[in-house]
């Protein structure tokens, strides 16, 4: 038994990228940029909207999140409920106290029956970006293209029927298949979250216009240093302070940089768990070296910063 | 099989209309002692073995039996000194098996309610008639030990079917402990009886923190005065209910009961606004006082949905 000799040719095998989404950028090379007001960091908070059925197909893998039990698994169905109907209201207080904005991916088919929540959401001034069609659409590498562009249609679609035009996107389980950012440009989509390649936004090339991708954190998302990895409330905190302590650090070498950090209802809105984001967020609207914004002003910040650096 | 059961209505935990509790209190405390009996060599659900491992299961038999001879007996007395009743999530088939315990339990006025016959006998794949034997057996079981009606369900193993709360509505239960959705009560859509969700909570259930979670003693008895320092401050707005749910099995342990006291004596001594209760007598107040003006603001919001659980 063999390979076929195919195995051992290696056609991308040349400087840079193995892919043409977005060039090779060592962290010391090209021109840093630097946010006014000498703010060295820009922080995005995530708060994912998402709805888990009572019966997902788990193709082609389950979203986490998904139910677990046989049918019907009313226990973890009841459990991600409680984050749309009661722990995100925790978040959005906090939020209000700290006076700070965030992003809320919504995914589609939540929107109807989650429309008091998508309208205090829009009311306090947060970003809504789109997030798929439902926790079971996920984007990935079998999904035939046609079928994806139709999801995304669907998805802008469904949004526009509640007069909403979202222009960035988080897809399910933050999955893709190759097509998804051309798909998403041509859908008229102007950021992304699903990749985390830098420390500053990153704008992809495809052949429908550019993509801008704000990197969000996955080792620091409390999904799963809190459950998966089952850390402690404190040393999820501890971690986002060292990192954005560490990211300011040297912005005389690095420019601005920027976090993204998830916040998920029916994690981080637990009432024994929710004393540990006010925490973080009364740290965040102090530090004056920190800029927290939605993820299109925190774009549109680095922007007109690099223009005006260039200029 | 439906992806949205329908059980209940969308119903957002802001604006809600206020909720108070007997007294003026504003948080509802209970605690949920899990009183098991999990069998030596059960029959096997064609959805799910009776144990993780092959039958006999010693170590996981015979620590679940601990805290039945040892277990209990420790957290009751502990449970007095703090002036707390339990309302016990009962393996209905212990009443046989150890009636000293039930004994104990009803000389303290604790309540109890139907966690099936065994917590190795699943919902699963049974048809109406069998369900309704599960239910009926419960009801009698604790009628004839106790003298009392139980009004509260929690599914053996946290196994369900379709019509699950059709039927205890209409056997007439006045909560399910089974849904997480909510720090409040609502009611639940079935299509007879007058059923509610009861808050329970497994995110504070010491199977979940000290298994799942992999809490410390110290640690776990944190979460609980976090958890219900939060709630105690939210229900100055609209009245909520904590609850602990246990298992003696595990926070009984001579490692763990001590941390745990911690927890119990913090609430303790900040329960001025705390009605320190039992389910049953939660579910009475809300059902008698609150049920209509839930109703009513879901309908107001325009949130109320048609059908009822699992029937849309």
């Amino acid at each position: 038994m063999s390979l076929p000799d195919d195995y051992l040719t290696y056609p991308r095998r040349q400087y840079g990228m193995d892919q043409d989404l977005y060039p090779w950028r060592p962290v010391q090379a090209g021109k840093s940029v630097a946010l006014p007001g000498d703010r060295n960091l820009a922080v995005a908070l995530i708060v994912p909207i998402e709805h888990h059925g009572l019966n997902p197909s788990g193709k082609p893998f389950k979203h986490p999140g998904a139910m677990v039990t046989p049918y019907p698994d009313l226990r973890h169905y009841t459990t991600r409920d409680y984050g749309n109907r009661v722990g995100v209201f925790r978040i959005l207080d906090a939020l209000d106290h700290a006076g700070l904005k965030a992003t809320f991916p919504i995914n589609a088919m939540a929107l109807e029956r989650l429309e008091p929540l998508v309208h205090a959401i829009q009311s306090a001034g947060h970003e809504i970006a789109a997030y798929g069609l439902s926790t079971d659409h996920i984007h990935w590498g079998g999904l035939d293209r046609a079928v994806e562009e139709t999801w995304i249609a669907e998805t802008t679609s469904l949004f526009a029927a509640k007069g909403l035009a979202p222009t960035t996107w988080m897809s399910p389980a933050r999955q893709q298949s190759f097509a998804t950012p051309v798909l998403l440009a041509a859908g008229g989509y102007k950021i992304c979250l699903d990749w985390e390649m830098d420390e500053v936004p990153v704008e992809m090339t495809t052949d429908s216009g550019p993509l801008t991708c704000l990197p969000l954190s996955n080792e620091l998302d409390d999904r799963l240093l809190l459950i998966d990895r089952r850390q402690s409330e404190e040393d999820w905190l501890a971690q986002i302070l060292a990192a954005i302590d560490c990211l300011c650090a040297q912005p005389e070498r690095f420019g601005s940089r920027t976090l993204g950090i998830t916040l998920t209802p029916y994690v981080i809105g637990q009432p024994f768990r929710i004393a540990a984001l006010r925490a973080i967020l009364r740290q965040l609207s102090t530090d004056r070296r920190v800029f927290v914004e939605n993820v299109t002003r925190i774009c549109e910040a680095y922007r007109l910063a690099s223009q005006s650096s260039t200029s | 099989m439906m992806n949205d059961p329908n059980l209940y209505d969308y119903w957002p935990y802001r604006n809600r209309p206020r909720i108070e509790w007997p007294g003026g209190k504003k948080l509802a405390f209970w605690v949920a002692p899990n009183i098991e009996y999990y069998e030596f060599d059960p029959p096997k659900n064609p959805q799910r073995p009776g144990w993780p491992k092959p039958s006999p299961d010693v170590v996981g038999y015979s620590q679940r039996d601990w805290g039945n001879r040892i277990g209990h007996w420790r957290l009751m007395e502990l449970m007095d000194k703090y002036g707390m009743r339990g309302s016990i999530s009962l393996s209905t088939g212990l009443i046989d098996h150890h009636p000293e315990i039930i004994e104990a339990c009803v000389a303290r006025d604790w309540e109890f309610f139907s966690h099936g016959i065994y917590n190795t006998r699943y919902s699963y794949g049974m048809n109406e008639a069998q369900e309704r034997a599960v239910i009926e057996d419960s009801i009698r079981s604790v009628q004839v030990a106790t003298g009392k009606r139980i009004r509260g369900y929690l599914a053996p193993a946290l196994t369900h079917t379709e019509r699950t709360f059709d039927l205890i509505a209409e056997y007439d239960f006045w909560y399910t402990c089974d849904l997480f959705q909510d720090d409040q009560p609502q009611p639940i859509k079935t299509k007879s009886g007058q059923l509610m969700s009861m808050p329970y909570s497994l995110e504070v259930n010491d199977v979940i923190t000290y298994g799942q979670l992999a809490m410390t003693p110290q640690r776990y008895a944190d979460v609980l005065k976090r958890q219900f320092d939060q709630l105690l401050e939210e229900g100055t707005r609209s009245g909520t209910v904590m609850c602990i749910p246990l298992h003696a099995y595990l926070v009984s342990q001579p490692h763990r009961i001590r941390a745990f006291e911690s927890a119990l004596a913090h609430i303790y001594q900040n329960s001025s606004d705390v009605w320190i209760t039992t389910a049953a007598e939660i579910a009475n107040h809300f059902r008698t006082s609150y049920w209509d003006q839930t109703i009513s603001d879901i309908s107001a919001r325009g949130l109320t949905r048609p059908g009822t659980g699992f029937n849309p």
